[in-house]
């Protein structure tokens, strides 16, 4: 017996997922049959296999290993500033890369913080190139992520227990051995799964921070195939190993871990009454410190060095800015004219449409790169395409993230008011324009902030397109670094990281105004 | 007048048969044990679900596939009436408009509405500035002026405390000698239906049965209904 569907028409979100399957599929197809799998792979490829498994293997593990402490910490412990710090630990993901980069190598780098002190004391140096700073710097970015499903793990464990546990006199170790144990054997293997996942598509660091033979991740074997060989076929073959890789790590993740990371609840801290002691007080407050501080300090250090700079950008930077500007504006408005759709199909119970719009998370960037430059190359050529190409490529990554955000919110609109709006007429667009876009203001700005500040730090799928006279803002300001042009490269630094945060506090601001019931 | 020909519905192991029509201008309750289906009759009637078997007939023309909007009537649910966001004047407009496009007529006859049921002056406020029993009223306006000749109320007042329900019933009671409007009401309490409705629906074992006189049938309980009202 069939439920009319109330307010809702479907098409539009079968043709939105339809598009993303394409793009997503369709390139790989692309990229499959074009990757001349006769020639079979060669040492280098073998290499860069290797070292893409290693390092996302150790920046997995090292970043859940830390991320123990420090979530525990920010559970059993209120604090000032506590909250400010837990929502800090979301701010990487909108974090341009090459930000980072900069920063870590302003703390870890030949001249950095770091080495002068080592130097002082006439310790050896450490380097923030290879296989240190490609995992210094994903442990950067997902030890955030790492302590905040943690921690999620943490408040999950009713605050009964606790209490129980202080009523039959559990100390530390035992509350550890029947609470926090058992909880982190089932969270852990998820968050190390998932921060494995990320890191095997590791593009801008490899570029960045690897390279050369020994510290060459797939991702970045691609682009050197690509740009400097133009070996189309060993990219596209390349490309299939890459897609090989994530394929499976994907399914890992989610196996191990299928709960959602924008949890809520994250500023309880629970009264623990085994860790009030002296000891464990001043372990916690260290290890928070510390957190605070390998987080802050490198991004402090990108402030300090390039807002002086600001006054003097080359004309390069500010044009790069603009088109950075429009190209995460285009990302966002594409991202919306497919997540709308598919969401309110989503929400009138076709599940499987939201399944394709989460095909982004498997997809690399790079992949679909290579099978656009594939596809295109005969017809037009790529290089002038690539802003459009590169928008849309960063809202097809968007698309799970705005996904995640925005069905919930659609699927109560729609159940709560979809009959309502059906006895009275309301349908289509004036259903959109009067009920949906006004009930899930919130949800959309959130998940524009998100997109555009995530499109505009990408420094992914451009490189691959980008000819030498143009440029995105994370582009422009990598090839500053190259140039050794440093002064310019901070205070770019300090504008892509003003114009990345910007764009989210404008949108997310924007859709948190005129709170109605 | 509302027919129900040869109606069977059937959800999972729920079934449910209906075969009567219902005079114009009558106020009818419906009344039964939970879970026998009084809101599936309402949501068959309003358009949102389909019979396996049967036909809806309104004045003699088929219905069945009529879409909910298209249909002759206005329908008020357990929550979710108005629509948190817009004002109380919108969500009268949208029974006039529902692209919210209101001409100077339409404004007026949404102010009109809204002082029939005691709101004049209320028009801007938004549903979180209105009383339970206002937003009862604002959604009542909005029923008034859809102007439909069929008026599908699922228990809307049912948050409301005792004396407030009466009064809405009562303010409902009035309105509907004015437009003429029939009525189909679900209640799960036999004195909204002596209240309010000349005759009943009694839904259950599976059939919604004929309209009934409603003092001689709550008077004289059939043994299913006389379980119900213990």
């Amino acid at each position: 017996m069939a439920e009319r569907a109330d307010a809702v028409t479907c098409w539009p979100g079968r043709i939105a997922a339809a598009l993303v399957a394409v793009l997503v599929l369709g390139t790989l197809l692309a990229v499959a049959l074009r990757a001349e799998a006769g020639r079979g792979l060669g040492p280098a490829e073998w290499s860069a296999i290797r070292f893409t498994l290693l390092q996302a293997t150790l920046s997995a593990l090292i970043s859940a290993g830390l991320a123990i402490p420090v979530a525990r910490a920010l559970a059993r412990r209120r604090f000032f500033g506590r909250r400010l710090l837990i929502t800090l630990l979301g701010a990487p993901f909108i974090l341009p890369v090459i930000v980072a980069v900069m920063g870590l190598i302003a703390v870890f780098g030949r001249s950095g913080l770091v080495n002068v002190v080592l130097r002082w004391l006439g310790w050896p140096e450490v380097s923030v190139y290879g296989l240190h700073g490609v995992v210094l710097a994903h442990v950067f970015f997902n030890l955030p992520l790492a302590t905040r499903l943690i921690l999620q793990g943490w408040q999950d464990i009713p605050a009964e227990r606790f209490r129980l546990a202080a009523q039959l006199g559990f100390g530390p170790r035992d509350v550890f051995r029947t609470l926090e144990r058992p909880m982190l054997a089932r969270v852990l293997p998820g968050a190390a799964a998932v921060i494995f996942a990320i890191c095997l598509s590791s593009f801008a660091v490899a570029l960045t921070l690897g390279g050369g033979p020994k510290a060459t991740t797939v991702e970045l074997a691609i682009y050197q195939a690509f740009r400097f060989d133009f070996d189309l076929g060993r990219a596209a073959l390349l490309a299939c190993v890459q897609i090989v890789l994530v394929g499976m790590a994907a399914v890992l993740a989610l196996r191990l871990s299928g709960r959602d990371s924008f949890g809520a609840g994250m500023d309880r801290a629970l009264r623990r009454w085994d860790a009030e002691t002296r000891a464990l007080r001043i372990v916690d407050t260290l290890w928070i410190a510390l957190a605070a501080l390998f987080l802050v300090l490198p991004i402090a250090l990108v402030l300090l060095d390039g807002l002086p700079g600001l006054a003097q950008l080359p004309l390069s930077v500010w044009r790069a800015a603009g088109v950075s500007l429009i190209v995460a504006l285009g990302s966002t408005a594409l991202m919306l004219c497919l997540a709308l759709p598919i969401c309110l199909a989503a929400a009138s119970g076709r599940g499987r449409l939201e399944a394709v719009g989460l095909l982004g998370i498997a997809a690399s960037p790079l992949v679909i790169g290579t099978g656009l430059f594939i596809v295109i190359y005969p017809i037009a050529d790529p290089f002038r395409l690539a802003f459009p190409v590169t928008a849309v490529v960063n809202a097809v990554m968007a698309l799970p993230f705005a996904l995640r955000i925005m069905v919930p919110p659609v699927r109560d609109v729609v159940q709560g008011y979809g009959r309502l709006s059906a006895t009275l007429n309301l349908r289509g667009v004036p259903w959109v324009r009067i009920v949906l876009l006004p009930r899930i203001r919130g949800s959309l700005g959130f998940a524009c902030g998100l997109t555009a500040a995530m499109s505009m730090g990408d420094l992914g799928v451009i490189a691959l397109f980008a000819d030498p006279e143009t440029a995105t803002l994370p582009l422009q300001m990598y090839r500053l670094m190259g140039a050794y042009r440093i002064e310019a490269a901070a205070g770019a630094a300090v504008l892509l990281l003003a114009l990345s945060f910007g764009l989210f506090w404008l949108f997310d601001k924007g859709g948190r105004g005129h709170a109605d019931a | 007048m509302l027919t129900l020909e040869g109606i069977s519905i059937v959800q999972g192991d729920f079934r449910l048969s209906a075969d009567f029509s219902v005079e114009d201008s009558t106020r009818v309750a419906v009344i039964g044990p939970s879970g026998a289906g009084k809101s599936t009759l309402l949501s068959l009637i309003a358009g949102f679900l389909e019979p396996v078997a049967g036909r809806v007939l309104w004045n003699d023309e088929d219905i069945t596939a009529t879409a909910p909007g298209a249909r002759p009537a206005a329908m008020l649910f357990q929550d979710n009436n108005l629509f948190p966001h817009l004002s109380a004047a919108q969500n009268v407009g949208l029974g006039l408009r529902p692209d919210l496009r209101l001409s100077g007529e339409d404004t007026r006859r949404v102010e009109e509405a809204l002082a029939r049921v005691g709101l004049a002056g209320y028009g801007a406020r938004k549903p979180s500035a209105l009383s339970g029993g206002q937003q009862s009223r604002v959604a009542l306006a909005r029923v008034l002026v859809q102007d439909r000749p069929l008026v599908l109320l699922d228990e809307p007042f049912s948050a409301l405390g005792p004396a407030l329900k009466a009064e809405m019933l009562d303010l409902l009671a009035e309105l509907l000698d004015e437009t003429g409007a029939t009525l189909l009401m679900v209640s799960h309490d036999p004195e909204d239906a002596r209240r309010v409705a000349q005759r009943t629906i009694l839904v259950a074992d599976g059939a919604a049965l004929a309209p009934q006189d409603t003092a001689p049938l709550l008077d004289n309980p059939p043994p299913a209904l006389k379980a119900y009202l213990g």
